[in-house]
């Protein structure tokens, strides 16, 4: 058992390096960038990695690793903020349902599953296309993607916590409901939430890459890694370096963030995995 | 002690959950946790409420609370009925009646400092000034034997005797007239029950407290109680001063329960009643008497008939056929009973 929870804990810490090293390289951007992301300078165009261009360049002669760099902040700021708006929305629906219950629980949870019928990625795609393609709505549509996923975890946790004694001890002294849920219920769930963000950072970094490779995403010129290796699609045999870069990328991004998140999930939640 | 003003009145008071089912989620039945009960409880005393797990007793403590609405019935405390109140008023009035849990580790909110959780029920209730509350709740704290220096820990430091003491004090900050306690000290050890319970009634002294003490345990019910209220099936079986019933017990239950005190008296030799069966569903509890598929002494007239609480004695009334001349020696009963079944087996 102890190995197992130190394995874990191992993980949990190459996880956050992982993201940690992403989210410095994605705040000094401009500082590490050997080039500027945007310039096009044709004759160096599909170079191959070389000791010039690290990473090579793309169709219009931009540097790739700048993009790349460049790219990171403009994933890690969709994920992060598309999981906060979809967190703060599940949430608030995920502890009505449960404190509730009744007909306001039958009528959120069928909501819920009525998104949740829908495969995330066309729900998203709709969503973008009716809206227009823009990093504003691409967030929008991850984060009403994400809302099912924490109303359902949430209720759940709403559910447990409510039953308890301490529960009914505030509300014998008065407490209206209101306190009871976002001073008494909340804090005491706040654990499967965090881990349920934790994980759905990495979901929401590979769903708008995948809108920025149907080309629904953040439009071009922004530097984005589902647009780059949308972008290197063309060019697979005469510049595969245009695709491996950013979709390396996007991979160890998210395979950090989940490890994170996993590891995250024994750390907070000790007793279950006891 | 008995003989104040009455406090609380419970008339008829019903407390059914429904149980759900099919697609549309319809009533399919009822749970009839509490089934009509009625009794009173007067300023100053301390009533018990006994009987197995599952007869209702923490149900009626919660519904008093109205922790449930209650489906029917009247619980008039201090001249106002809870039942019917709104629920804002009743926000109000829960400062007059509190509520002391059985579980110390679940009754505390586990992310909140002992000051926090009672400085918030102070705060809800309004009470006393808030220039003095931080010196308030020292105070309380020292009441119930924890102090100054403990306010700023969370409930996971102490341990269980210490959090019901926390519970105590959290119940005791908004200075209710009636505390429920529910199980209190189930969940501690002997030594620390006798503690708590010693703490309790040093408490109802100085504050002028009524207890409603709902328990499984007859020694602890022994020690508290000045009136006893027995429970069985969501019904009441028999109410009396606390040394008619252990003196005489009017009901074959509360015989039965009495019976299976330990006793440390060696050369006493008890008669003891051994109830067989598990006790019936709430949801479909039986005709007449509920204790009749149980009851060693049940005669037909059980079956159909359901037998209203009456007076055999001063001070006790019990629900029973076999009680309507007045109360019933068990122990001579269960002798005869025991012979003749012996002669017919000859």
């Amino acid at each position: 058992m102890k190995s197992h929870k130190t394995a874990k804990n191992v993980q949990m810490y190459i996880g956050a390096g992982i993201v940690l090293f992403f989210v410095l390289v994605a705040i000094f951007a401009p500082l590490i960038a050997p080039y500027d992301p945007l310039e096009v300078v044709i004759p160096r165009r599909l170079q191959a990695p070389s000791s010039e261009h690290w990473l090579g360049t793309d169709d219009l002669g931009r540097d790739n690793l700048s993009r790349i760099i460049f790219g990171a902040r403009v994933s890690l700021t969709v994920g992060v903020l598309a999981t906060a708006i979809g967190a703060a929305t599940g949430v608030i629906f995920g502890m009505l349902a449960g404190y509730f219950g009744g007909k306001l629980d039958s009528i959120i949870m069928r909501m819920i599953d009525v998104l949740l019928a829908f495969p995330g990625l066309l729900l998203a795609l709709a969503i973008v296309t009716v809206l227009g393609s823009s990093t504003r709505n691409v967030i929008l549509a991850v984060a009403i993607f994400a809302v099912p996923g924490f109303a359902r975890i949430v209720r759940g946790a709403t559910l447990n916590v409510k039953k308890l004694e301490y529960i009914d001890a505030i509300r014998a002294v008065g407490a209206n409901d209101f306190r009871i849920i976002f001073l008494h219920i909340f804090p005491n769930i706040l654990s499967p939430i965090i881990v349920q963000a934790t994980l759905n950072v990495g979901g929401a970094i590979v769903t708008a890459a995948a809108l920025s490779f149907l080309g629904v995403g953040t439009p071009p010129p922004t530097a984005e890694w589902g647009a780059m290796v949308d972008r290197g699609r063309a060019f697979l045999y005469q510049a595969p370096h245009m695709i491996y870069f950013p979709g390396l990328m996007i991979f160890l991004l998210v395979v950090g963030i989940n490890m994170f998140g996993d590891g995250l999930t024994d750390f907070l939640q000790p007793k279950k995995s006891r | 002690m008995v003989g104040g003003k009455t406090l609380l009145e419970v008339k008829n008071l019903k407390q059914y959950f429904p149980i759900r089912g099919g697609i549309l989620g319809r009533t399919i039945n009822h749970v009839k946790a509490v089934d009509d009960i009625s009794f009173e409880v007067h300023q100053g005393e301390t009533v018990s409420i006994v009987g197995e797990s599952g007869c209702g007793k923490s149900t009626a403590g919660r519904s008093i609370l109205r922790l449930e609405k209650p489906n029917n019935g009247n619980i008039i405390f201090d001249g106002v009925d809870l039942a019917k109140l709104q629920e804002r008023a009743m926000r109000k009035k829960r400062g007059d009646i509190q509520i002391i849990f059985q579980d110390p580790y679940a009754s505390l909110n586990p992310r909140r400092t002992v000051y926090q959780t009672i400085k918030e029920a102070m705060d809800i209730q309004n009470v006393g000034s808030k220039a003095d509350r931080r010196r308030d709740i020292i105070k309380i704290l020292e009441t119930v034997g924890l102090g100054e220096h403990q306010m700023n820990h969370y409930p996971h430091q102490f341990s269980g005797g210490q959090r019901q003491r926390i519970g105590i004090a959290r119940a005791l900050s908004v200075r209710p007239k009636l505390i429920i306690c529910d199980e209190a000290v189930s969940a501690l050890d002997v030594s620390i029950q006798a503690q708590v319970l010693n703490l309790l009634k040093k408490l109802q002294k100085e504050y002028q407290l009524t207890y409603v003490f709902i328990s499984h345990d007859l020694g602890v019910v022994r020690h508290i109680s000045d009136r006893i209220i027995v429970m069985y099936l969501g019904k009441i079986m028999e109410i009396a001063d606390k040394k008619a019933l252990f003196n005489h017990p009017g009901h074959p239950y509360t015989y039965a329960l009495l019976s299976s005190i330990p006793s440390t008296n060696m050369l006493e030799k008890k008669e003891r009643i051994i109830l067989h069966g598990d006790v019936p569903s709430p949801i479909n509890p039986p005709k007449g008497c509920p204790f009749h598929t149980r009851c060693p002494f049940a005669i037909e007239r059980c079956m159909y008939d359901l037998p209203p609480l009456h007076e055999v004695s001063e001070g006790q009334q019990v629900a029973c056929h076999l009680a309507e001349e007045g109360i019933v020696d068990f122990v001579s009963l269960s002798r005869e009973q025991e012979f003749s079944l012996t002669e017919n087996q000859e």
